[in-house]
C-alpha cells in the first residue's frame, strides 16, 4: 500500500511538472503571436502559479461552497460520523469535515490539500439508499482519496487544466486580429511566421491534451482509490453492492458541476457513459472508469 | 587530500542514512504504541455506555432481570480484567455475547424498539465495536509496516545494536473466532 501512495506522489510531480512544460510551451506559442516569447512565457508560468496557490490554500472551501455542502450535524447524521471515526481509527487518518449535500441523486466525494485538511461530502440520496456496510465502503474510498494524497492532485490539476484553456484561448483570439503571422516595423517582405503556425496548431491541441492528462490520471485514481478502500474495511461485498446501486440509479446529481466532476465518487454528468460512435472518445475524456469495470475489478480481490 | 574528501563523503552520507533508518523505526514504533492505546480508548467508551443502555432497557423490560444482570456482571469483569491484550480480549468477547443478548429484547418489546434512545444506544454502541475492530486491524497494520522495515536488509544489520525488537500481532483467540451464540 505504502508502494502505491508512493507512487502515487511521483505520479502527481511528473503530473504536475508536464502540466508545467506544457502551460510553458502555451505561453511560448501565445509569446510568438504577440511578437515576445520569453515574456509571455514567464507570464504564463507565473499565472499559473498564482493559479495553483490559490487552488492549494482555497479548493476545498470552493469545492464546497460550489457544492452547496453544509456541515453534518452529528446528532442528526450520528451513523455517518460514527462510520467515518471508525474508519479514521482503522486508517490512521485524522478525522475530516464532514459534509452532507441536499441533493436525492446517491454520490460523494472529498477534497482538501492534506490529510490534516480535508473534508468529505455525501449527499442526502446517498444516506437514504444505502445500507450501513454500503455507505462504509463509498466513505472508505473517500477517504482513500484523503490518504492517498488524490484530493491535492486533482485540484492541482484541475486548476492548471483551466490555466491552460484560458492562455490558448486568449492566444486564440490574439492571432485573430493578426492572422498569425508576426509582422513589424522593418518586416518588409511580410512573409508570415512558420513557427507562429506550429504555436497556432499548439494552441488548438493543449487544452484537449491537458483535459485527456488529467482524465486519465483520475481513471487511475478511482480504481485505486477503490482497491484501497477494500484494504480499510477488509469487506469488498460493502463496495461492490454501493456501486451496483450507483449503476442502477439514474438521478443525476444536481449539485455537480463541469467543474467538480472529478471529484465525485460517480461520474455525476450524464451523457458519457453512452455508447455510440462518440463512446471512444468519451472514454479518452471520462474522469472515471465505467462503473462495470470497477465492480468488475472489485469481484476479483 | 582527494581521497580524504572523499571517505569523509562517504562517512557523512553513512550517518546521514542511520538517522534516517533510526527515526524511521521510531517513528513507526510510536504508531504501533499509539494505535494500542487506541485500542483501550475504544474498549472504555464502550464500558462507559452500557450503564446508560441497561437503564432504558429497565424502563421497558425490568423483569428481564436475568439478561441484564448477565450484562452488568460481564461489564464489570471486562472493568476489572488486568491489563493484558489476552484478558481484555476474552472479557470484551463475554460482554458481546451478553450485549447481543440484551438487543435481541428489543424484538420482543416493540416499545423498547421504538425508543429513541435505544436506538441511539444500540447505533453507538455498533460503531464502537465496529471501532474496536478497526483499532486492532491498524495496530496490526503498524505493527506490519513496523516489521517489515525491521527485518529488511539494510536495516536488520543495525537494527540489533539499536534495540529494536520485533512486535507481536494481535491475534482473535480461538473463542473470539467463533461468533457467539444467542439464545432465546
Amino acid at each position: 500500500m505504502h508502494e502505491l501512495i508512493r507512487s502515487n506522489k511521483r505520479r502527481s510531480a511528473l503530473l504536475i511538472a508536464s502540466f508545467v512544460v506544457v502551460v510553458g510551451l502555451v505561453g511560448g506559442a501565445f509569446g510568438l503571436a504577440i511578437g515576445n516569447g520569453i515574456a509571455a512565457t514567464i507570464v504564463a508560468l507565473v499565472f499559473a502559479a498564482v493559479l495553483a496557490f490559490t487552488s492549494y490554500w482555497k479548493a476545498d472551501k470552493i469545492a464546497l461552497a460550489v457544492s452547496r455542502a453544509k456541515p453534518a450535524d452529528p446528532q442528526q447524521y450520528a451513523r455517518l460520523h460514527n462510520l467515518v471515526e471508525g474508519l479514521c481509527l482503522a486508517s490512521g487518518l485524522p478525522k475530516p469535515g464532514v459534509y452532507v449535500v441536499e441533493d436525492p441523486a446517491p454520490n460523494a466525494f472529498a477534497t482538501g490539500r492534506n490529510p490534516q485538511h480535508a473534508a468529505i461530502a455525501v449527499t442526502t440520496g446517498l444516506l437514504e439508499k444505502l445500507n450501513r456496510v454500503e455507505l462504509e465502503g463509498v466513505v472508505a474510498h473517500e477517504l482513500s482519496h484523503i490518504r492517498n494524497y488524490d484530493i491535492l492532485v486533482s485540484t492541482l490539476a484541475v486548476t492548471m487544466v483551466g490555466a491552460v484553456a484560458l492562455l490558448s484561448d486568449m492566444a486564440i483570439r490574439t492571432m485573430w486580429w493578426n492572422g498569425g503571422r508576426v509582422a513589424r516595423r522593418g518586416d518588409h517582405n511580410n512573409s508570415s511566421n512558420p513557427l507562429a503556425l506550429v504555436g497556432f496548431a499548439l494552441l488548438i491541441i493543449a487544452p484537449l491534451a491537458a483535459k485527456a492528462m488529467q482524465a486519465a490520471v483520475s481513471r487511475q485514481r478511482e480504481t485505486l482509490a477503490d482497491v484501497s478502500a477494500c484494504q480499510m474495511t477488509r469487506y469488498p461485498p460493502g463496495l461492490i453492492s454501493a456501486l451496483e446501486k450507483l449503476q442502477a440509479d439514474t438521478t443525476v446529481t444536481h449539485s455537480a458541476s463541469t467543474a467538480t466532476a472529478h471529484l465525485w465518487i460517480e461520474q455525476p454528468l450524464s451523457g458519457v457513459g453512452d455508447g455510440g460512435k462518440l463512446r471512444a472518445t468519451h472514454r479518452m475524456f471520462s474522469t472515471h472508469p465505467p462503473l462495470e469495470e470497477r465492480i468488475a475489478l472489485l469481484r476479483e480481490l | 587530500m582527494l581521497i580524504l574528501i572523499i571517505v569523509l563523503a562517504v562517512l557523512a552520507l553513512l550517518v546521514i542514512y542511520l538517522i534516517a533508518a533510526y527515526n524511521g523505526l521510531i517513528r513507526r514504533r510510536n504508531q504501533i504504541e499509539n494505535s494500542w492505546a487506541q485500542i483501550d480508548v475504544q474498549l472504555k467508551r464502550r464500558l462507559d455506555l452500557i450503564p446508560n443502555l441497561v437503564e432504558t432497557v429497565k424502563g421497558y423490560a425490568a423483569h428481564e432481570k436475568e439478561t441484564l444482570d448477565a450484562v452488568i456482571t460481564a461489564r464489570n469483569a471486562a472493568v476489572a480484567a488486568p491489563n493484558t491484550p489476552h484478558a481484555q480480549a476474552e472479557a470484551d468477547n463475554a460482554l458481546t455475547g451478553t450485549l447481543r443478548q440484551l438487543f435481541a429484547l428489543g424484538e420482543a418489546y416493540p416499545d423498547l424498539k421504538a425508543n429513541q434512545n435505544f436506538l441511539a444506544l444500540q447505533e453507538e454502541l455498533t460503531a464502537t465495536e465496529g471501532r474496536v475492530a478497526y483499532a486492532r486491524q491498524f495496530y496490526n497494520d503498524s505493527v506490519l509496516s513496523y516489521n517489515n522495515k525491521l527485518q529488511q536488509i539494510p536495516t536488520v544489520i543495525f537494527a540489533k545494536m539499536m534495540n529494536f525488537d520485533r512486535r507481536e500481532y494481535f491475534e482473535a483467540d480461538e473463542a473470539a473466532r467463533t461468533a457467539p451464540n444467542v439464545s432465546f
